[in-house]
């Protein structure tokens, strides 16, 4: 938790409402044509912004293509690898109403880091099914990697240092599309 | 708001925004049920023991499945077949279990306080699974999933517990868990099963079912504990059953149509409880089980996946 002290500063707009537009038109080009169509495909955002990135490339993909794809949401909290250091687990919940059995899934999250979180959702998935291939989708590839994980479609390669955060905010749930880079605020 | 009790002891002693929260919890764990493959890893190389000195079906299998879908270690202990029955103490038997440094302990005993007694010994995290006529908030938190599901809210509900109130850590529970989250509850029941008390938690009395399952949302009824009962007090269980059982056909008199039927199990079918009642449209009996399931890993998992691990 944030101390009042230590409040994140803007430091700089990384993409505005038309750059971030035109990256996710982009991914939903490269997905058909890395998939040669939409077929079998289906998309899974982590919550919570990946969830409504997912929704909105499912969108494009059904304006290019005319294919109406799946979209589930996942819930990785019962699979991280740091249960018990972050205090209380919240747990909204996974909901994928759809086989994914002999299905490409594109995982859809905001920002790539470390990889800790793309490597408890690999496995998340791979409980629920047996896809053809998983293949990840992020807005933004901030570095850092502490896995070996990479991502198959970037909206931005993002060199930052690690005190820096990414906020990716989104009409849906901050009321603007746009995403800056932050720093804590020096007491 | 988070979680920060090392151990789940009563309902009484937990605040609306906690039991929320553990209903929350369970509500999304349910999904887990449906899965091909019913395992998630969260509690991976955690210990949890059941200490049962107590006969139970749903409770302590519940325990088990719950803990074993979140990957945690699951070991049962049954007084009988233990050196319970070589003599060996309540106490001493905790404290060799706690000493093989398990991260929760699941205790019903039939004492009250059983389970408050061991929280204070073992360091680990303690869940009452029962003690005696006190409490047992986990089967209190799947009933309140179970109403939550079926009627959306809380708020403003009226529930009806009806039977052997005085012998119930059901009824004690739920009283003290409905109140805080501004349900109604009325309680109904023979004199004799009525303790002097529940007015003082903030439940309401009737001595007539008919009276008392009028206008409800939920009618709970309880199972009358004939293994408690020494003293008469009641005539006999034909008589029990002719003006407390429920039956279909004072339900259509007097219930609402969209009432719910409630029951912890296990049913004593044709006392408190009419077979085509406990089967019927209305019961939500088999949904208590499986919720139950759900609760019992959402306790599991917010007690073990507090922060730091140890500690008050």
């Amino acid at each position: 938790m944030a101390s009042p002290a230590r409040r994140p500063r803007e430091k700089a707009q990384v993409l505005d409402e038309t750059a971030l537009d035109r990256a996710l038109t982009r991914i939903a080009h490269e997905i058909l044509e890395k998939n040669g169509g939409a077929k079998d495909l289906a998309f899974v955002g982590l919550r919570t912004r990946g969830v409504s990135l997912a929704h909105r490339l499912a969108a494009k993909i059904a304006q290019i293509d005319g294919t109406t794809l799946p979209v589930g949401t996942l819930d990785i909290t019962l699979y991280r690898d740091d249960l018990g250091m972050r205090g209380t687990p919240v747990i909204r919940g996974t909901d994928i109403p759809f086989s994914i059995k002999d299905k490409t899934v594109i995982l859809v999250d905001d920002v790539l880091f470390t990889g800790r979180t793309i490597r408890a959702a690999l496995d998340a998935i791979i409980d629920l099914g047996r896809p053809t291939a998983i293949q990840l989708a992020c807005l933004i590839d901030r570095g850092h990697r502490e896995l070996p994980i990479r991502p198959d479609y970037v909206g931005k390669n993002l060199p930052t240092s690690r005190r820096e955060t990414v906020a990716v905010r989104l009409q849906e749930h901050d009321g603007e599309d746009r995403v800056v880079i932050e720093e804590p605020e020096e007491a | 708001m988070g979680w920060r009790r090392k151990d789940l002891l009563t309902m009484r002693e937990l605040e609306a925004g906690e039991i929320v929260l553990l209903v929350d919890t369970a509500a999304s764990l349910q999904e887990i049920a449906t899965r091909e493959i019913k395992k998630v890893p969260a509690l991976r190389g955690k210990t949890v023991v059941n200490l049962f000195y107590e006969a139970s079906t749903r409770t302590r299998t519940s325990f088990e499945i719950a803990g074993k879908w979140l990957s945690a270690d699951v070991v049962n202990f049954s007084a009988s077949g233990s050196s319970t029955s070589k003599g060996e103490s309540f106490i001493d038997t905790a404290k060799n279990i706690g000493a093989m440094s398990p991260d929760v302990v699941v205790v019903r005993h039939s004492s009250a306080g059983a389970a408050e007694l061991l929280a204070r010994a073992l360091p680990c995290s303690i869940v009452n699974a029962g003690d005696g006529a006190h409490e047992h908030p986990t089967q209190a938190l799947l009933d309140l999933l179970t109403i939550r599901e079926k009627k959306g809210h809380f708020e403003g509900l009226h529930v009806a517990i009806v039977g052997d109130i005085a012998h119930s850590r059901v009824a004690r529970s739920n009283i003290h868990g409905m109140r805080k989250l501004g349900m109604t509850v009325t309680v109904a029941g023979p004199p004799t099963l009525i303790p002097p008390f529940v007015q003082e938690l903030g439940a309401k009395v009737s001595y007539r079912l008919e009276d008392a399952i009028g206008d409800v949302d939920v009618i709970m009824m309880l199972r009358l504990q004939q293994e408690r009962m020494t003293a008469g007090l009641i005539p006999s269980l034909r008589e029990y059953a002719h003006y407390w059982g429920l039956t279909l056909d004072k339900l259509a008199r007097h219930a609402r149509p969209d009432v719910l039927i409630m029951h912890p199990g296990p049913v004593n079918r044709g006392i408190e409880l009419a077979p085509e009642v406990a089967d019927g449209p209305y019961s939500v009996i088999l949904d208590q089980v499986s919720r139950g399931v759900a609760v019992r890993m959402g306790v599991l998992l917010l007690l073990a996946g507090r922060k730091g691990g140890d500690g008050g």
